[in-house]
């Protein structure tokens, strides 16, 4: 539960928010994915939107939007937004590292991912870096646990099986504004183990 | 050892094409029309026969639950949910099912909708999962230019859709009702059952919910046949398993292998064995963070099954093993745990809102042994009023590790309180 109040006072002003023509079209097919009259079950997908679409975060006015759009109370868009941990009620840095520290990844050295991310981003746990670049949450379980530890940047991309050093090298590649490639940071191929796969080693069966 | 032909995910690492070429390469896809022609009785029976049991985490039989859904559709239409909120720490199986063999799993839904008389299904997957969800859409796309769902799917004559829906970073809504609220745009805080969403699910429309990987084996158990998956592992807990294997081991990995393995040779064939040796084994948390850890002891001979984990008052759960050495500091890992379901509980019920929150913090206090002994029983007692008092099972859930912990480390958590009043002593 993220717990976080909906327009507090240390987020800024923003005057008006409407999606742009190619994000209201986005948000009406996401709409006809259900029954008439349950377009409300669009709220998460229509809040993703808006979050890209207003740099990240979802400011007091987006949420609005989307409860006009789905023609919604705005307290039950505020509710949601603040329901689930992906939504950001405050602004945050351009890459927003996503550490997760829950218990697998913390087994295989999450702790040093984190310091490495502090070090290397220039900013603390919950804080944007001075340059605007970074910002850092710990994170529960993201469900890439056999390539623990791990982190993800902006709610898309995820980086598995990392150490203080590709922590770092991978931060300083977004740095330099560069696009490191996403997943395992080791010689493997995906949740197989390193060194090869035990099982499924010849061509497919049908199965 | 399972034989490869007998693996349901040919391309679990995504060696291979995950697309739809590859798909029917792999055998999906391959004739569904002739297993939607023998009927929805004969799928459920059949579904009942394998033994399946949910792969979600509660073990309950597949095609006893499918058999739940009203015999004949009324005012209300049905529908098909697929659970793929993967949340629960240590599990990343869905994920592999999700994003190099989606074909498996859509066309479960077909098989499995049209055996409840739903039109539709809507799988849930979790926000984070959003190259997973690309690669769902992708493949419900291929899926119906080709025909296989959508109007007069696979030339059936039912007319199928399949939804793909991204949650926002909740574990609560992995349980099955706090995610029909979650989809019908509300927080994810689960309902009182009764009643059972197969009377009143989504929209209040009869509703069943299965787990990803439930949904993804059934194409080819209904394809192979109930006997040969009843034919793997060990009664009541047949068939193959997709196992996650995180922690302190050699070689993390995910593998499909038989119900019942043992957990040593799982740990050791496919994993790379235990960092140190099996000798430095401390723990395992067998089935994900809610069940209880089982010591070295108890790891030595237990099978990997429904069944021989209950025996040990633990679970298979969703089969995320979680592996801890000997130098695992055993009560932090556990209190990581009590810090991620206070993180993770709704807020709604009094017990798991104060509970979770108020167990962590003792929990805290044991890491560092700054508590009293008896304060190990009051902890216990806790728990247990926890357990059992909340409207969904994530009260439970918190409870369980401690008391695992409580269980076969109490040792450990006096040894470190009396060192702490020792310290303090000699301080005074």
């Amino acid at each position: 539960m993220a717990m976080v109040t909906a327009d507090p006072q240390d987020v800024p002003k923003v005057a008006s928010f409407a999606f742009s023509a190619a994000n209201l079209e986005k948000a009406k097919a996401l709409m006809a994915q259900y029954p008439a009259g349950r377009q409300a079950s669009a709220v998460i997908a229509l809040l993703y939107i808006a979050q890209e679409q207003a740099g990240g975060w979802l400011p007091r006015v987006a949420m609005d939007h989307v409860a006009q759009v789905l023609e919604m109370a705005p307290i039950r868009v505020y509710e949601v937004a603040s329901f689930y941990t992906m939504f950001n009620l405050k602004p945050v840095g351009k890459h927003h590292l996503q550490v997760c520290t829950t218990t697998p990844c913390w087994l295989r050295g999450s702790d040093a991912v984190l310091k490495a991310c502090q070090d290397a981003a220039h900013c603390d746990v919950g804080e944007v870096s001075a340059d605007g670049l970074f910002s850092i949450v710990e994170v529960e379980c993201l469900g890439a646990c056999v390539n623990a530890p791990m982190l993800q940047i902006n709610n898309s991309e995820f980086y598995e099986d990392l150490d203080a050093n590709s922590t770092r090298a991978l931060i300083e590649s977004l740095r330099r504004g560069e696009k490191p490639s996403m997943g395992t940071q080791v010689s493997r191929q995906t949740s197989a183990p390193i060194g090869g796969p035990t099982t499924l080693k010849s061509q497919p069966a049908k199965g | 050892m399972l034989r490869d032909e007998d693996r349901i995910f040919q391309n679990l690492y995504g060696f291979h094409d995950a697309g739809l070429a590859g798909a029917r390469a792999r055998g999906s896809w391959d004739n569904t029309k002739s297993i939607l022609d023998k009927g929805r009785d004969w799928i459920i029976d059949e579904m009942k026969k394998s033994g399946l049991r949910g792969r979600g985490g509660a073990g309950f039989p597949t095609g006893v639950k499918w058999s739940f859904m009203p015999k004949q559709v009324g005012e209300k239409p049905h529908y098909l949910v697929v659970n793929a909120d993967e949340s629960e720490p240590g599990t990343c199986k869905d994920r592999d099912i999700m994003r190099h063999d989606p074909h498996t799993l859509i066309e479960g839904c077909l098989v499995a909708g049209f055996a409840m008389n739903a039109h539709a299904a809507y799988i849930y997957i979790r926000g984070e999962f959003w190259y997973e969800a690309q690669c769902l859409v992708d493949a419900v796309k291929e899926a119906r230019e080709a025909g296989l769902i959508g109007p007069n799917a696979c030339g059936s004559g039912w007319d199928f859709e399949v939804y793909v829906h991204r949650g926002a970073g909740a574990y609560i809504c992995g349980e099955e009702t706090a995610l029909l609220e979650s989809l019908e745009g509300k927080k994810g805080m689960p309902r009182l059952k009764p009643p059972f969403p197969a009377g009143a699910g989504l929209y209040g429309c009869p509703t069943t919910v299965n787990n990803v990987e439930s949904i993804a084996v059934a194409p080819t158990i209904l394809r192979k046949g109930a006997a040969w998956f009843a034919g793997i592992g060990r009664p009541n807990n047949t068939g193959t398993k997709v196992f996650c294997i995180s922690g302190h081991v050699n070689q993390p990995c995910n593998v499909e292998e038989s119900m019942g393995i043992p957990l040593r040779e799982l740990i050791d064939k496919h994993a790379g064995g235990v960092r140190g040796g099996w000798d430095n084994l401390l723990a395992v948390i067998p089935g994900g963070a809610s069940v209880p850890l089982i010591p070295k002891s108890i790891c030595d001979t237990v099978l990997m099954d429904f069944d021989s984990l209950r025996e040990v008052r633990s679970g298979l759960g969703t089969a995320a093993v979680i592996v801890m050495d000997k130098s695992t500091d055993v009560i932090k890992a556990i209190a990581r745990l009590s810090q991620f379901y206070m993180h993770e509980s709704c807020g709604q019920c009094t017990p798991c809102r104060e509970g979770t929150g108020w167990m962590w913090r003792v929990m805290e206090r044991m890491v560092k042994g700054n508590a009293r002994l008896d304060e190990i029983d009051m902890l216990e007692d806790v728990t247990r009023q926890v357990e059992g008092h909340t409207i969904c099972a994530l009260g439970d859930a918190a409870a369980w590790p401690i008391q695992g912990l409580i269980r076969h480390f109490r040792p450990e958590m006096e040894r470190r309180i009396n060192e702490h009043a020792g310290r303090r002593q000699a301080a005074e």
